[in-house]
């Protein structure tokens, strides 16, 4: 159980990175700390496996250090760092029984037999694989496998980390479910530190207290899920968390006046923007009222989706989505009207602050 | 599954029933009918029976003959087989080196077997051969040709200079498959470089094992180039192979049916021992 620090980590695969561009990981500076549950969210091939396999220590690094309770490991191997990770698809010991596979990581540590069928025990037990324990692991299906491999991460007690990359893949819904709670309940009865990467944010909402954004080599946000839906902070982070993603309107900015195509939205802020930037204005669908109040628009789709209704329209020539409760009603020639609380402004895709 | 059954479909197999047939059964059928005849001469032929399969049986000539090829088999599989290993382990995986590497490994398997004699042949002898000439110059009394030993040392050198490539080869195939996950979860459960050996590298490289092995078991069993070339089966009879008596029966005596009948014993052997290794190897395949 450790707080880990990372200091300005960059990192390119190639030998001689020349431009931002040649950078799997942009530039990571951030504390994770001791006994924190963290979701690492982002698209695929934004660099969550990268910055794991760094912390890690399965990659070093091309620039930065990683502190793990103030003491500099960005130079130890993987085995002197004391971390267990979880890898997105199973890595099982075919010659070996299910027992054994997870009882490896303990063995190599010379930790006492009588300890090893203690903690492998709990870990069958906790993953469904009481029929197993004897089997050869070869022949098990890949959600089998897949329970070997986080039995494998969960069963050392005494690690720093555990870090966990898309490790319910391959695991039906229902299952994903129960293991997801198996590893809250271990994160609160241990207080491991813990690193969840996933690109579903479902996933990452319920598990974490704190979720981590990451786009295109950068930790774009790090907040609650609350914070994450309210105020994000990048337009990437309003699309990519809720459902359907944030409204973000082309918007000129003058002072506390946007302008969305012809029509001027008032704002409760003055926002500070540099000149030349481009300027948007993101809304979620959430918070758009439909009705006969305000600004015209085109409905063009109406999705029934159970609980409430997704409209598509378009406004100012632009798509937009609303979320409509399951009985409102849309009149006959309808308006929209944005609650002014929740709009945000962003130049260039960074959200922008202001005075009130 | 349901299987379909469609009798139709042995025509398929036909052609290739029809090529085995004339490249290998009838073949083989005319040499057991030579080992179940004799004669004296005149295209002649008495029915012999077994009186042959006995005679073969019963001589030391046979006994020691297959005693040879055993011994022999089972020291180059035991240098190549564990050397092959050793070395595709230490073979690069990415860059430059895999190509040149390859290119290297490839290089003995791409040389006849009688070149590689001669090549051995010229390179032992003591007068102008640079080996030969290099040992006996640093006082190693060395002679292929009048010492047994040397013999079978040369011999051996030979076969693993030219067949350990192909172990290699085969085991390099199979490092490469494993995906990088099992290297870093091993790094991440703390496995020291026996235990990757042991669970990782060694269980993917069991098929293509399986395979070098039959194939160096097979090969080595049938030896016969290389001592036709080089020590032409002495000194003595020391390095008389099955194969070489064989010839030496049939061609040089013209005793064809002993030969014929020697034909299928040997055959009955490598089929035999092939056998055997492939049901005790794919069973503790299968049991684990
Ligand atoms: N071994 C590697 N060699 C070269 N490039 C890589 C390697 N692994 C990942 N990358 C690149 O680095 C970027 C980040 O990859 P990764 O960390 O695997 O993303 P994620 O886990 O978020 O899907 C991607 O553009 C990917 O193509
Ligand atoms: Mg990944």
């Amino acid at each position: 159980m450790a707080r880990i620090d990372l200091e300005h980590i960059r990192h390119a695969y190639g030998a001689k990175p020349k431009s931002e561009n040649d950078y799997a990981l942009k530039e990571v500076h951030h504390e994770w700390n001791d006994g924190g549950a963290y979701a690492l969210l982002g698209p695929s091939g934004c660099g969550k496996t990268t910055l794991l396999n760094i912390i890690s220590g399965l990659i070093n690094p091309s620039e930065g250090r990683i502190l793990f309770d103030g003491k500099d490991v960005t130079h130890l191997s993987t085995q002197d760092r004391n971390i267990a990770q979880v890898f997105q698809f199973p890595v099982i010991y075919d010659t070996m029984t299910v027992y054994d596979n997870l009882a490896f990581p303990l063995r190599n540590r010379h930790v006492p037999e009588t300890e090893v069928d203690r903690r492998v025990k709990e870990i069958i037990e906790m993953t469904g694989l009481g029929g197993w324990a004897g089997k050869k692991a070869q022949g098990l299906t890949a959600d089998q496998k897949q329970k070997i491999s986080l039995g494998r991460g969960l069963v050392r007690s005494d690690v720093s980390a555990i870090l966990f990359d898309e490790p319910l893949t391959v695991i039906d819904p229902e299952m994903k479910w129960v293991l997801r709670s198996q590893i809250k309940r271990l994160h609160k009865q241990f207080g491991f530190t813990m690193v969840y990467v996933t690109h579903d944010q479902t996933e990452a909402l319920t598990f974490a207290d704190k979720v981590v954004v990451m786009y295109d080599g950068q930790i774009v946000q790090i907040g609650t899920p609350a914070e994450l839906f309210e105020r994000p902070r990048h337009t990437f982070v309003g699309y990519f968390i809720g459902s359907p993603g944030m409204n973000v309107l082309p918007a000129k900015i003058d002072g506390s006046t946007a302008t969305v195509g012809g029509e001027s939205i008032a704002l409760n802020f003055r926002p500070e923007i540099k000149s030349g930037a481009k300027t948007e204005l993101g809304i979620r669908p959430e918070f758009v009222a439909i009705g006969r109040e305000g600004m015209p628009v085109t409905i063009t789709k109406v999705e029934d989706i159970g609980r409430h209704k997704i409209v598509r329209a378009r406004f100012a020539d632009q798509p937009i989505s609303i979320i409509l409760d399951e009985d409102g009603e849309i009149p006959a020639e309808p308006r929209i009207a944005f609650d002014q609380k929740a709009i945000n402004i962003y130049a260039d895709s960074w959200r922008v602050g202001g005075e009130a | 599954m349901e299987k379909t059954w469609n009798n139709k479909a042995w025509f398929m197999v036909l052609p290739v029933l029809v090529l085995v047939a004339f490249s290998a059964v009838i073949p083989l059928m005319t040499v057991v009918n030579y080992s179940v005849q004799d004669t004296f001469g005149n295209n002649e032929f008495f029915w012999a029976g077994t009186d042959w399969y006995v005679d073969v049986l019963t001589s030391d000539r046979f006994w020691d003959a297959l005693t040879r090829n055993l011994v022999f088999s089972a020291i180059i599989l035991a240098i190549e087989i564990p050397l092959g290993i050793i070395i595709a382990l230490n073979m690069p995986k990415k860059g430059l080196g895999v190509p040149v590497c390859l290119v290297l490994m490839a290089l003995p398997l791409l040389i006849p077997w009688n070149v590689v004699g001669t090549i051995w042949q010229v390179f032992g002898r003591v007068d102008i051969g640079l080996l030969g000439h290099t040992l006996e110059a640093i006082g190693i009394n060395y002679n292929y040709v009048q010492n047994p030993i040397d013999a079978w040392v040369t011999l051996i050198v030979m076969d693993v200079w030219h067949w350990t490539s192909l172990v290699v080869l085969l085991c390099y195939a199979g490092l490469v498959s494993i995906p990088d996950a099992y290297y870093q979860a091993a790094k991440i459960d703390g496995a020291s470089r026996w235990s990757v050996f042991r669970y990782i590298q060694l269980p993917k490289m069991k098929r293509v094992l399986l395979i070098a092995f039959l194939l160096r078991f097979m090969d080595s069993f049938m030896i016969y180039t290389e001592p036709f070339v080089v020590t032409g089966g002495g000194p003595g009879n020391s390095t008389t192979f099955l194969s070489i008596d064989l010839v030496k029966m049939a061609i040089g005596q013209f005793d064809l049916g002993p030969a014929a009948a020697l034909s299928i014993i040997y055959f009955l052997i490598i089929l035999l021992l092939s056998w055997i290794f492939y049901t005790v190897m794919t069973t503790s395949d299968a049991q684990s």
